[in-house]
């Protein structure tokens, strides 16, 4: 019997023919990855006596939750990052500014096909978009793969998801893992690993494919796939160094589970509060004013989106009730966007153009809701006080979405734009 | 090795108790602030009148969310003795064990424990009792170098540990 994506790459990184199901193995790591959380995971190296890490260009470095710093503590866990990087000869150190970690990783060449990357955030499942098996752990774990460039795992169990159709005009890829997300709820993928196939996944371009492995996380997953491709290799080309891997599942694999996903049809979708599954099509959704609309996030902040989004609101104006924030992913998309003139027709209907981070959407800082505000958001999570007041409530859908749900003030169907 | 049995009383919790109401964004980055606050959104009397030693039983997808590590470190540092739920979040599942929290998945957890119970968990054995109703609930055991992690204290102290031998 073959292997699924998940089983192939923790085999190879555990030194193993093979690896089923409920194994326990350790394996190498070929990429650790820390935002400001490195700060605490430093501190833990250091508080067990560790002043150096396992191998230095196998880790990158990103500022993106806290930037640029709100407060004087957040400036502090800065400061920490900075000089520990320095201190431990981190090359690849991408400073506040230059874009998402989950933006910056691929966009500057650091993942490849068949890779296995633990990242100190929960979305690192965002590479598995590119076949690498990416996946979140905490600092205290971070501690230890910094020192050791091993971790422990527990071989998933697989589940495939066969997309079917076209998608409609202004339905995008987000609605797709929307309404996966509804039909089968938050713990469809618990402890296990997702392949993403059939022909709407090969049509996907790259940046709708990230928004998927992205949110793959939402459903419980452990590593969110696409199989490498031509499209793939198009992007890695002239951003990795050396050979790329196009790693695939074997064809005789057996799945625990096959779900088969119609798209043409579909209709844009949206998680209202406050869990990412309690979802509906927009036209089921109802008269819901929004007093805030988001575009961005490590979901939905790449180039797409934006041009997207700009498509939408150019020669429009956003409604007087609605504050439309718009955060480019990386400081790359942003130039693109503005060479483009997306950011001109965006900000030209009223959106505040602001720099690339992640702040708003876990509610640090850049577009707090104050209570009984809603705010309609292109980013990941619902949950409730996240995008500060408890008792705000926080609306998910696709850049599309947002956008005709800023002209018109209230959660808008897109498919009119 | 002889593994303690831990024994506190139950707090309750519902289906989808995600990160973000362990560990507020808000208080994220104060510990002390974040004592105050923890499950606010849901149960605003728990982080006052929680004991040390008590145990939290959740519902299914307990820590759903982010990799925060501050969501299992909130509730060690409440003094919580052990979290036993349905199912769990798999970061949050790591960190527990990663931060030496004791952890264990139990099925049917919610239908036979009511708030203020009685309960005791053999670790090494995956058993969970209900002291106070006598029941008791079979799961499955921690893998032997997981629940290691758990006794030893946290993946740090392994580390600590490790360097020692070296």
């Amino acid at each position: 019997m073959g292997m699924t994506l998940a089983e192939k790459i923790l085999a190879r990184k555990s030194g193993k023919q093979e690896v089923r199901p409920g194994d326990y193995l350790t394996a190498d790591i070929d990429l650790a990855m820390a935002h400001e959380s490195f700060a605490g995971a430093y501190l833990n190296l250091a508080s067990a006596g560790i002043q150096k890490v396992w191998d230095p260009d196998r880790v990158v470095v990103v500022l993106d939750h806290y930037v640029p710093a709100p407060t004087e503590r957040s400036a502090g866990i800065h400061q920490i990052v900075r000089s520990a990087v320095e201190q431990l000869g981190i090359k690849h150190f991408y400073d506040e500014g230059r874009g998402i970690c989950h933006q910056i990783l691929p966009e500057e060449g650091h993942v490849c096909p068949g890779d296995l990357i633990v990242g100190a955030d929960s979305h690192t499942t965002t590479y598995g978009a590119f076949g690498a098996a990416g996946t979140g752990i905490g600092m205290s774990e971070m501690a230890y793969v910094l020192a050791t460039g091993k971790l422990w795992f527990r071989v998933p169990s697989s589940i495939r998801f066969q997309l079917n159709g076209m998608l409609p005009r202004r339905v995008m890829s987000k609605d797709i893992i929307l309404h996966i997300a509804g039909k089968y709820r938050a713990e469809v993928a618990q402890y296990r690993s997702v392949e993403f196939s059939g022909p709407t996944a090969g049509s996907l371009s790259v940046d709708g494919r990230m928004t998927m492995s992205n949110m793959a996380l939402e459903l419980g997953a452990k590593f969110g796939f696409f199989e490498p491709d031509e499209k793939t290799i198009a992007y890695l080309e002239t951003r990795v160094k050396g050979p790329i891997d196009p790693i695939r599942a074997d064809a005789d694999v057996s799945y625990e589970e096959v779900y088969e996903v119609d798209v043409s049809g579909l209709e844009p979708q949206i998680a209202l509060p406050w869990t990412v599954d309690n979802v509906k099509p927009v036209s089921e959704v109802g008269e819901v004013a929004v007093n805030q609309a988001v575009i961005g996030s490590c979901t939905n902040g790449r180039a797409e989106d934006l041009e997207v989004s700009a498509e939408i609101l150019r020669n429009k104006k956003i409604h007087p009730r609605t504050r439309l924030l718009v955060f480019p992913a990386s400081r790359a998309i942003y130039q693109e966007a503005l060479r483009k003139g997306w950011l001109e027709a965006l900000s030209e209907a009223g959106a505040s153009i602001c720099p690339p981070g992640c702040g708003v959407c876990f509610g640090a800082h850049m577009g707090l809701l104050a209570a009984g505000e809603s705010c309609v958001a292109s980013i990941n999570r619902n949950f409730r006080g996240r995008m500060g007041s408890n008792d705000a409530r926080v609306y998910l859908g696709s850049p599309a979405t947002v956008a005709a749900s800023a002209i018109e003030g209230k959660i808008a169907d897109p498919r009119g734009y | 090795m002889k593994v303690k049995l831990i024994k506190g009383k139950v707090w309750k919790f519902g289906d989808n108790v995600d990160t973000d109401i362990i560990s507020p964004s808000i208080y994220m980055d104060s510990p002390e602030e974040l004592r105050e606050h923890a499950f606010e959104a849901i149960k605003p009397e728990f982080a006052g009148e929680v004991k040390s030693g008590d145990i939290i039983v959740g519902g299914r997808n307990f820590g759903c969310g982010s990799s925060r590590e501050s969501a299992p470190e909130v509730i060690k540092a409440l003094g919580v003795g052990a979290v036993v739920a349905e199912s769990f979040g798999r970061i949050f599942f790591r960190n527990a064990i990663a931060i030496g929290l004791p952890i264990i998945t139990c099925p049917r957890v919610s239908e036979v424990f009511e708030e203020g119970d009685e309960l005791e968990i053999d670790l090494k054995g995956a058993k969970v009792r209900n002291i106070s109703k006598g029941k008791e609930i079979q799961s499955e055991p921690l893998y032997h170098d997981v629940l290691d992690i758990i006794l030893k204290g946290g993946i740090i102290s392994l580390l600590k540990g490790m360097q020692k031998n070296e």
